[in-house]
């Protein structure tokens, strides 16, 4: 469980995060996301307790992680933003490192270990010194020290930056297989990889929280949901008339391939009569989908929002 | 819920994350450049120094004086160029929110790179001990007087470490660190020469000038080099060490509250 009351960061007159409410649970993901600057970083370190809080409180499994700082830190497994490591160590030294100070010896450890290595693939380059690998190596190694001590919470920072797209299925699957009983707040740019491996969603702006829900929730708020596209040669007409229905908002046409979508007016149904009047009309139909709703519009709205929001206070 | 290895982790075991720094950084002098750059140099130099600058053969006497002599010079050069990275590096390549957030706390960390670090010293320091068996071998010096010189070096050099580690954790430029270290250490490494009181007493402040002269590191160790272990000198490195590891501990804190 990982829970922040009110946890707000200020900075002489800014604040990077204010009256920030998250209530996380174990068995889920929750994917932290936001525009660069947003407080996602700030927050995440003040979880870590690197950062002090200026106000508010946050509580990992029951710690409080000011005042009981040591409990909450051993409860937790954070991988910092750009996944820091000692370059000068060869991996199996740095892993060593984090077992030792996290308590982790002798047969626990060695066995905490080896699972790890295993699981992020990190045999090939046990011997060499960090300083000389990839990026994407580098940032799997700080993950397993993230996750050497098995926490029942978990703080990524952008677990999949630099990560080719097999790696970046592999972590997502890892942290899928890790989240049926731990608690875990990922941070990211991709959306894709919500959809991938978190079950709840936050968006954050001018650090604020600005939504919080699972992701079908939010998808519910763009206004591709229920929206209907499809692909034909020849739909001049067709699209005319579809405008004209009542149930509908509007008609779209991508400039780029041609997708014609309907939006559905106060996301009512419309799949149903877009069919039939394509069907009246005998428009040959290559592809017809109806839309579940577009994270990436829901994070486009929300930040505007945000934006449009402070450039009026100011 | 399934039992995480984190529950099964000794809880008694409150030292081993002190331990887990401590050895980190032992090890970290053991495979990097700047730490072997540190013990040649302090070896060749402290055995140049002796023999030509301090006529070691000439002057005809059985001690280590002129040994022992240049000491406060080589660490005011070498030792804050060893402790230059101690934090800035930790600072430049993001290490320390990885070393912050681990179940450590910040004095310990602090300590065990300061100790680890002194150890290290230490170990060039021992590895003069050629120079200790030639003046043996040539005369019957004063054993005990060079026993208590080394004490006296050792202590020096960890105030010289403890004002470099905490002056290190300012800054995440390295050659900042060096240039801040260097400075404050020769302040207090001259704090009772001329160069520091003439100006204190042109102002006519006896009293700053008085009390600044017994902080000189410079007298308190020639006291000792002496062969005198006084306990007000030991007393002072003592106390000097404990000052600057605190100050370190404290600015430590405070970064993470702004």
């Amino acid at each position: 469980m990982i829970q922040t009351e009110n946890l707000g960061k200020r900075y002489g007159r800014f604040d990077a995060v204010a009256g920030l409410n998250l209530k996380v649970a174990p068995g889920q993901v929750l994917a932290l996301l936001g525009p660069n600057g947003a407080g996602k970083t700030t927050s995440m370190r003040m979880i870590a307790g690197f950062l002090r809080p200026s106000s508010g409180r946050a509580v990992v499994c029951g710690h409080d992680v000011v005042r009981d700082p040591i409990a909450a830190r051993r409860a937790l497994g954070y991988l910092p933003e750009g996944a820091p490591s000692y370059g000068e160590l060869a991996v199996a030294e740095f892993l060593n490192f984090a077992a030792r100070v996290r308590g982790l010896t002798g047969i626990t450890g060695a066995r905490r270990m080896d699972e790890m290595v295993e699981r992020l693939q990190l045999q090939p380059v046990l011997a060499q010194t960090i300083e000389t690998l990839s990026k994407g190596f580098r940032r799997r190694v700080c993950l397993a020290q993230a996750l050497l001590h098995d926490p029942p919470a978990l703080i990524l920072d952008e677990p999949t930056d630099g990560l080719d797209p097999n790696q970046q299925r592999e972590v997502h699957a890892l942290i899928r297989g890790m989240a049926r009983d731990r608690t875990i707040i990922v941070s990211t740019h991709a959306l894709d990889e919500v959809r991938a491996a978190c079950n709840r969603v936050a968006i954050v702006a001018h650090g604020r929280l600005r939504v919080e829900g699972t992701p079908a929730e939010l998808e519910k708020r763009s206004r591709y949901h229920h929206a209907v596209s499809f692909r034909a040669p020849a739909s001049a007409l067709a699209r005319e008339l579809l405008a004209r229905q009542p149930e509908v908002e509007t008609v779209e046409v991508d400039p780029v391939d041609g997708r014609v979508t309907v939006f559905p007016r106060d996301s009512g149904e419309i799949f149903s009569i877009v069919v039939k009047l394509l069907e009246e009309q005998r428009v040959r139909v290559e592809e017809l989908q109806l839309e579940r709703g577009r994270l990436e519009d829901v994070f486009r709205q929300v930040t505007d929002e945000a934006f449009e929001e402070t450039a009026v206070a100011a | 819920m399934s039992t995480h290895a984190s529950d099964i982790v000794d809880h008694a075991g409150r030292g081993r994350a002190f331990r887990g720094v401590f050895l980190r950084e032992l090890h970290g002098y053991l495979i990097t450049p700047v730490a072997w750059l540190f013990a040649v140099i302090f070896l060749l130099s402290a055995g140049a120094f002796t023999f030509y600058l301090g006529a070691f053969f000439e002057r005809g006497q059985a001690d280590l004086d002129p040994f022992f002599r240049f000491h406060p010079w080589l660490y005011l050069v070498l030792v804050p160029a060893l402790a230059m990275r101690l934090w800035a590096e930790e600072r430049r390549s993001g290490t320390l929110e990885l070393l912050l957030t681990m179940p450590i706390r910040p004095w310990q960390a602090v300590v065990a790179k300061f100790l680890a670090a002194w150890l290290y010293i230490g170990g060039a320091l021992l590895l003069t001990f050629p120079m200790w068996l030639t003046v043996n071998y040539l005369g019957h010096p004063d054993n005990g007087v060079i026993l208590a010189s080394y004490i006296g070096s050792f202590l020096m050099a960890g105030a010289f470490l403890a004002i470099s580690e905490c002056l290190s954790v300012l800054t995440r430029s390295q050659v900042i660190a060096f240039i801040l270290a260097l400075a404050v250490c020769f302040l207090f490494l001259l704090a009772g020469d001329p160069l520091v009181q003439q100006p204190l007493l042109a102002l006519g402040s006896n009293r700053v000038a008085d009390a600044l002269a017994s902080l000189s590191l410079l007298a308190h160790f020639q006291a000792i080099a002496r062969g005198v272990l006084d306990f007000g000198d030991v007393a002072y490195f003592a106390l000097t060490i404990v000052f600057w590891l605190a100050a370190n501990v404290l600015i430590l804190d405070a970064r993470r509250g702004g």
